[in-house]
């Protein structure tokens, strides 16, 4: 297989099942001053086209590097990556020339980001930038660019958006703003979209609308969008599988469905119990004991093993391994029968 | 924006008035008696010093003093004599413009080797270029001017003509255009440089760091359009302020470069002033060199609006 030429791959006909963006046995780590923190431990996932995978977990378990590893935008050094794949249509896009890496990213898997003010340039106009990529990839003309993004803006359903193209990010709200960063990503019908928190810092009817933006965007284009979120409510309406990590590592592997109705490891279970609901109104919200660990002095065995209610003695010696649990289900817990169960804490 | 600049420029005149006033003061106080220092060792007539002070309301007080000269300058753009009895305007007329080209040939030699200096360390950071320039940075700001003045006019200027036959850098005068202002104004804008350039270096390392320099990364731009579509246009707002402001900096620090490399500009003069006492001169050219300062400013201020959108004045 040509390892600089993407479009020529065997895979790109459907031939065979390899899925259209596969993560294998990642690891990252970056080196600090302190020592290596190992950031990403051997996380494994796959999405396919039109597929929504979510990815969950909580500051530091790694979620964001993987994607930022995908995209190719991690700095390295510090960070390095000394072990796993990520291919892409079966290319594995760590082995490819800066320059080929560089005709996927934007193209072909594209990223937004959580706070779109920060992540648009603060003295360019919306419609440069979003022009930009019709420009530099597809050496279209200021004006046709332009027309493009007009275009998109009105895709992502910006009012006005022929009168507006030529303001500035600020000018925009938030929400306005994270649907000019969504235009941006989607401008050349990227096959995946990764969408790092891309609700977090917005009011919750604003969440509403761009979820739904995305997930419209994707049933029309048919591309694969990896979701990365710790909020869980987010998740359930858009995602067909989610994917949560703890620590650098997935601890849970599974359809939407199932995990909802039944977590089959202690840390999804207690994140699905954190949430708030309408009918425990004035009770305690429930909330994991303990704080996540430090990745550059990791527990023994489980990492999750300090805060778990299900430990037993081998889970402080025994690092479980990703027990399959039935066709796409995994769990990371000796004592998955036990969390399915539902065997009081 | 053009009434944001008339409101700039109405502010600038308390600024002006309490500047000369204050500069008015200090010279004022200074002991010595002026009329008495024009003679040197001759005995002088006492009634024609009585004339002459009488002539120059040096009997008055102060604020009465300042009153005549202020006065002077708004209703009648008089800037007063000095004592020999040449208009401080014509005297300064042409002592101005050269210290305005001193200044001028040192602030874009500073902004020129500064910021290219600077993007270079920035984007060698933490190598062996970067090591070099910071540390050579260090050493411009630690060696005086009057010291590089002395030695850069021995070196360029003296032994580089013996050696190559031909004068490249002139040491002394303003005889041949800019090329006699290249040796001054770079000695002038020494320190500046080292300043400029270390700016510049941490301006555009904590642009480069910024969420949207990921995100045109994330775009699949090339690294070259990524630094220098994205980066650069944000790390330079700072610069220019601090360019701005230097302009002031470099005609009032241009003394000591002017009486080294011999050029006959409003330091000079200006030192003259102080040291006669001559009242008119000392404040005419602090006057001068305030609204050098605010026109600087406004000008930054104005160029601020074109680099950074997010300024806008009404």
């Amino acid at each position: 297989m040509s390892k600089t030429s993407l479009r020529t791959s065997p895979a790109e006909g459907g031939l065979g099942d390899e899925p259209l963006l596969a993560v294998e046995d990642l690891h990252v780590e970056f080196v600090t001053r302190a020592g290596i923190v190992r950031a990403v431990n051997g996380v494994s996932y796959s999405l396919n086209p039109g597929e929504t995978l979510a990815v969950l977990g909580e500051s530091g378990s790694g979620k964001s590097v993987t994607a930022q590893a995908i995209m190719g935008i991690l700095d390295m050094p510090p960070a390095r990556i000394p072990k796993g794949e990520i291919r892409f249509r079966g290319t594995d896009l760590l082995k490819l020339s800066d320059e080929a890496r560089t005709q996927v990213r934007g193209q072909r898997i594209s990223m937004i980001f959580q706070d779109a003010l920060s992540a648009l340039n603060p003295v360019f106009t919306v419609g440069w930038q979003i022009s930009e990529m019709f420009r530099v990839h597809r050496g279209m003309n200021k004006r046709d660019a332009m027309a493009k993004a007009v275009e998109l803006m009105d895709r992502v359903r910006i009012p006005a958006a022929k009168q507006r193209v030529n303001d500035y990010p600020h000018q925009f709200s938030g929400g306005m703003r994270q649907r000019i960063m969504i235009a941006m990503s989607i401008a050349l019908d990227p096959e995946v979209l990764i969408a790092d928190e891309p609700t977090t810092a917005l009011d919750v009817t604003v969440q509403a609308q761009i979820m739904e933006l995305l997930a419209e965007l994707q049933r029309e284009s048919n591309m694969g969008l990896i979701l990365i979120t710790h909020d869980l409510g987010v998740v359930a309406d858009v995602a067909d599988k989610i994917a949560v990590m703890y620590a650098g590592r997935i601890v849970e592997n599974a359809p939407v469905y199932d995990i909802y109705r039944a977590p089959a490891h202690p840390y999804t279970k207690g994140l699905l119990e954190s949430i708030p609901r309408v009918d425990q109104k004035g009770q305690e919200l429930y909330a994991i004991k303990g704080l996540p660990p430090n990745l550059l002095d990791m527990p023994t065995g489980c990492a999750f093993h300090p805060r778990c209610p299900y430990r037993q003695d081998n889970c402080v010696t025994d690092a479980p391994p990703l027990y399959g649990i039935s066709g796409a289900r995994n769990s990371a817990c000796h004592y998955w029968r036990e969390v399915l169960d539902g065997d009081p804490r | 924006m053009g009434r944001y600049i008339i409101r700039r420029l109405i502010q600038a005149v308390p600024v002006l008035l309490g500047a000369t006033l204050f500069i008015f003061a200090i010279v004022f106080a200074l002991p010595g008696d002026p009329i008495a220092a024009l003679a040197g060792e001759k005995r002088q007539d006492p009634n024609i010093v009585a004339i002459i002070r009488d002539q120059y309301h040096l009997n008055d007080p102060l604020l009465l003093q300042y009153w005549y000269y202020i006065s002077g300058i708004i209703f009648r753009g008089d800037f007063g004599k000095t004592f020999a009895g040449v208009p401080v305007t014509q005297l300064l007329a042409g002592k101005l413009q050269v210290t305005l080209n001193l200044a001028l040939v040192a602030l874009v030699l500073e902004a020129v080797i500064g910021v290219v200096l600077g993007l270079w360390a920035a984007l060698r950071r933490g190598r062996a270029t970067d090591t070099a320039i910071l540390a050579s940075t260090l050493l411009l700001i630690s060696i005086p001017t009057l010291v590089s003045g002395f030695v850069l006019q021995l070196w360029l200027g003296v032994w580089l003509k013996q050696v190559t036959g031909t004068e490249i850098f002139p040491i002394a005068g303003t005889t041949q255009g800019i090329k006699s202002y290249l040796l001054p104004g770079f000695v002038l804008a020494g320190v500046s440089i080292a300043y400029l350039t270390r700016l510049t270096r941490t301006s555009l390392v904590e642009t480069l760091r910024s969420d949207y320099i990921r995100t045109a990364t994330a775009k699949g731009l090339s690294r070259r359009r990524v630094i220098g579509r994205h980066g650069l246009r944000n790390a330079l707002i700072p610069l220019v302020t601090y360019l701005g402001a230097d302009l002031g900096n470099l005609m009032g620090g241009a003394v000591i470069t002017e009486t080294i490399f011999n050029l006959p500009g409003i330091g000079n003069q200006l030192y003259q002033g102080v040291y006669l006492r001559e009242q008119p001169i000392v404040v005419g050219i602090v006057t001068i060199l305030v609204l050098v300062y605010i026109v600087a400013n406004l000008v930054v201020d104005l160029m601020y609006a074109v680099l950074d959108p997010r300024i806008r004045y009404e």
